[in-house]
């Protein structure tokens, strides 16, 4: 028994501090951090640029006003405090006081109530501070935001890469902040790491801001952001120790050899916020798509475990609604269409769809966004084929001609990824409003799904400010969408971060990369 | 020449104007999603919602005034990152087309003095699976080799961005160390072409009448092979080496990418996937250059050997 105690006390205390991101060990100061990044960024001003490769450089640049630990709790960052009031249509932000860009020129107000402003106009996640109608700088210390509408997915937008704090006396100089020239060069940030260079396809150097604001911060003297494209590549500059760290790695074969790795530590913590899901997208106003008879008996003729088995090797989760399994919202107890041949064969009979003599009932075509998603693509065929659909997998040669397809309406089936976002207000609900429906434009609803009732849901928790009742409204959005199956949603992308055992406190939040790294240390 | 040009810039517009999709497409996709009026914003301000023919006749006039424009992707003169990647890609494909020369042209010349011999046959064995190999697999198997099992080179980029002091010779070693895998692995697809070239060569020149009398002479076996065989078998090599010129800079594309060397070539990949067509015809015109010229190179080369021939 009390063995039993002391064990249950020690993983009490062990969930409490790694929940908090605090290591056992002593952090140390020095050092520099060789990372790698697949993809090279367009420039690292997050402001006007979204996107995780952006956001990686660009969250070690800029700080927000706020940032969240593991537990989806916000907590100060640049602003050291902040005051909800009037049933949250007013957000008080009190800004650190002795905080300064990295060419030395204080933070102040007005310039949160630029960079919003920045963001609001330029930035592609408008949803984000659509209802925020003005920023009120009564002190040079005291930014008020003033709101049409409760707005609970602010606190989440003022986090991260989302709300990047960027100087007005640099920004403001009446560029057009999408292509200022400082947004890749000598870019003045306000975060904990300043850059050094940047050369495109190359790397990016960042070092060690002295003057920021959270005293002993960043632990780190440098950062090298080695940008490589190849996976392969960097699996082996993982082992042979030439990088010491690399986020969102999503091939499973990769993630299982580096796991095998004693040198390495491999992780699927911290992308919660981000929320990316695999998913297959149904086009619902034309072709046989249109029915949902058609779409629930696909969805039972599809083996979700077979995915993650067999096509994620065991590395994914489970992803049964849009919204992400690690978000505070998420609804499990939804129909989860378990695979079953002889329901969804029935329902297509039901449904008047009848094999013909070749056991066909008719043809669909399906195609895939990215290369990692050909193995879903061709599992489909072979899956729908026990129900008498042909399936075609249509491959496309690259993302801009499968987005031109898909965004376009060109499809029957479709498989993606996409993020959360954080908040479902940024990132799900843009998949299934009516009024997203947008020809031409990729990722909007693309499946062009309308329900009146599922839109005033998203409408209704969009403003619910009691978190209770926003996941009440959201459980019940999921189990309608379940029903509609607009689309069918399988597992989570499986994102790990990969670090070398030298590597201290690396970022296990619910934004990974796009979150400070100034706690980050090296132990060596 | 001027032609030659004109025509690649016309061609090579009409090409990737027929791709679908554009960069409003890929910056949406970096963005993780794009706003309607965003989208249509960025077409309107890169001219993108202009008629087809309009758009070319603004490109042509451009280019001849020496304006290769602005990056759509990263908004930074097209002219400024060619030039910034030119050098890395020069020195790969120039010390790869030069090591590939030296080592098919050695293994040709020792193969032809035995050519049924087993030698030969190894020869010919390891020159073709060069040539077999897909790129980016013999790039993967000797990154495997050579920097994992037996980690001696990098995996990685042109120099080591930790090195910030140092003199010229660390600084050249370390490019050098760097250079080295890249550089075997585009050249491996050529040794198989230039030994057998070679070696098929020397076979004819070395039945030739002047090479028995040079042996009739009295002549060292080497003076013999090197200094009438090899001279004369080099003809069909070199002038093929010009003419591959354009596959070693195609063949240079897929090495930068496995390993993130920083040249014209993932430059280009970058250009293609995100539709940067600004800075994809601005490639293509350096690579027609750069062509035009390898095989001006190749003529004068072919001159010095035989000063027979006229150019």
């Amino acid at each position: 028994m009390k063995k039993h105690f002391l064990k249950t006390l020690l993983l009490t205390a062990t969930l409490i501090f790694t929940s908090l991101g605090v290591s056992f060990a002593e952090p140390k100061k020095g050092g520099t951090l060789i990372a790698a990044v697949g993809n090279n960024p367009r420039h690292l001003n997050p402001a006007v640029q979204s996107g995780i490769v952006t956001g990686f450089p660009g969250a070690q640049l800029f700080a927000t006003p706020i940032r969240y630990d593991n537990n989806w709790e916000p907590q100060p960052y640049l602003a050291e405090s902040w005051e909800i009031s009037d049933g949250g249509k007013t957000v008080k932000l009190n800004l650190v006081k002795d905080a300064v860009f990295h060419d030395g020129v204080p933070i102040k107000s007005s310039d949160v109530k630029f960079s919003l402003e920045t963001i609001k106009k330029h930035h592609p996640f408008k949803t984000m501070f659509a209802p925020v109608v003005s920023v009120e700088t009564p002190d040079e210390h005291t930014a008020v935001l003033k709101l049409s509408s409760p707005h609970p997915a602010l606190m989440l937008a003022m986090s991260s890469q989302l709300m990047a704090i960027i100087p007005e006396h640099v920004y403001g100089d009446g560029q057009d902040p999408k292509t200022h020239p400082q947004n890749s060069e000598n870019v003045v940030g306000s975060g904990p790491f300043k850059l050094v260079e940047f050369k495109s396809g190359e790397h990016i150097i960042l070092e060690r801001f002295d003057d920021f604001f959270i005293d002993g911060r960043p632990y780190l003297d440098k950062m090298v952001l080695k940008i490589i494209r190849d996976p392969a590549t960097r699996t082996i500059g993982l082992e042979n120790g030439e990088i010491d760290f690399y986020a969102f790695e999503n091939v499973p074969t990769n993630i299982n050899r580096l796991k095998k790795n004693a040198n390495l530590n491999v992780t699927p913590d911290g992308y919660a916020a981000i929320g990316p899901i695999d998913w297959l997208a149904f086009n619902t106003k034309s072709g046989k798509t249109a029915d949902v008879n058609v779409r629930r008996a696909i969805a039972y003729a599809i083996d979700r475990n077979f995915i993650l088995k067999a096509i994620m090797l065991g590395v994914a989760d489970e992803a049964r609604t849009g919204i992400h399994p690690g978000s505070p919202y998420y609804e499990p107890d939804v129909e989860a269409y378990d695979i079953d041949i002889d329901k969804a064969n029935k329902i297509l009979d039901d449904a008047g769809y009848k094999k013909g003599s070749d056991g066909m009932r008719f043809g669909l075509n399906v195609d895939f966004g990215w290369p990692g998603l050909r193995p879903n693509a061709e599992y489909t065929k072979a899956a729908l084929k026990k129900i008498g659909i042909d399936v075609t997998v249509r491959q496309s040669a690259d993302f801009p001609t499968w987005a031109q397809t898909v965004s376009n309406h060109n499809f029957d089936l479709t498989w993606d990824t996409v993020f959360n976002w954080g908040d479902p207000v940024i990132g799900v609900h843009r998949t299934y409003q009516t009024s997203n429906i947008k020809k031409g434009v990729i990722w909007s609803n693309t499946q062009q799904y309308s329900n009146p009732k599922v839109d005033a849901i998203m409408e209704k928790a969009g403003v619910e400010n009691n978190m209770d009742k926003r996941k009440a409204l959201y459980s019940e959005l999921q189990k309608m969408l379940a029903n509609d199956l607009p689309v069918y949603w399988t597992n989570t992308l499986p994102y790990h971060t990969i670090y070398s055992n030298k590597v201290g406190n690396p970022p296990m939040g619910i934004w990974a990369t796009s979150s400070p790294m100034d706690m980050t240390y090296i132990k060596e | 020449m001027l032609m030659v040009l004109l025509v690649v810039v016309v061609l090579n517009f009409l090409m990737l104007h027929l791709a679908p999709g554009d960069i409003a497409d890929t910056i949406a996709q970096t963005m993780g999603g794009a706003d309607e009026q965003d989208m249509a914003e960025l077409r309107k301000q890169y001219g993108l919602d202009q008629p087809f023919f309009i758009q070319l006749f603004n490109y042509v006039v451009k280019v001849a005034l020496l304006d290769f424009g602005q990056s759509h992707f990263y908004n930074l003169p097209v002219f400024d990152l060619i030039m910034e990647r030119f050098p890395a890609t020069l020195l790969l494909v120039f010390s790869a087309q030069i090591l590939s020369l030296f080592v098919g042209i050695l293994l040709g010349v020792y193969a032809a003095q035995n050519p049924n011999g087993l030698s030969s046959l190894f020869v010919n064995m390891f020159s073709l699976f060069g040539y077999a190999a897909p790129v980016f697999w013999t790039g993967i198997l000797l990154l495997i080799a050579f920097s994992l099992h037996i980690p001696i080179f990098p995996v990685s980029g042109m120099r080591d961005i930790t090195i910030e002091s140092g003199n010229f010779f660390v600084h050249f070693f370390d490019v050098l160390r760097h250079l080295f895998l890249p550089m075997i692995t585009l050249a491996s697809i050529f040794f198989a072409y230039y030994s057998r070239l070679c070696r098929a060569s020397m076979l004819e020149v070395l039945g030739a009448d002047f090479v028995r009398t040079a042996k009739a002479k009295g002549l060292s076996k080497k003076d013999v092979l090197l200094k009438h065989a090899l001279k004369n078998s080099l003809s069909p090599v070199i002038t093929f080496a010009g003419l591959s010129f354009s596959a070693v800079v195609s063949g240079a594309i897929l090495v930068e990418t496995v390993y993130s060397w920083p040249g014209l070539g993932t430059l280009a990949f970058n250009s293609i996937i995100s539709r940067d067509t600004p800075v994809l015809l601005g490639i293509l015109i350096f690579s027609t250059l750069m062509v035009t010229v390898g095989n001006l190179l190749t003529d004068l080369m072919l001159k010095a050997l035989d000063p027979r021939i006229k150019i």
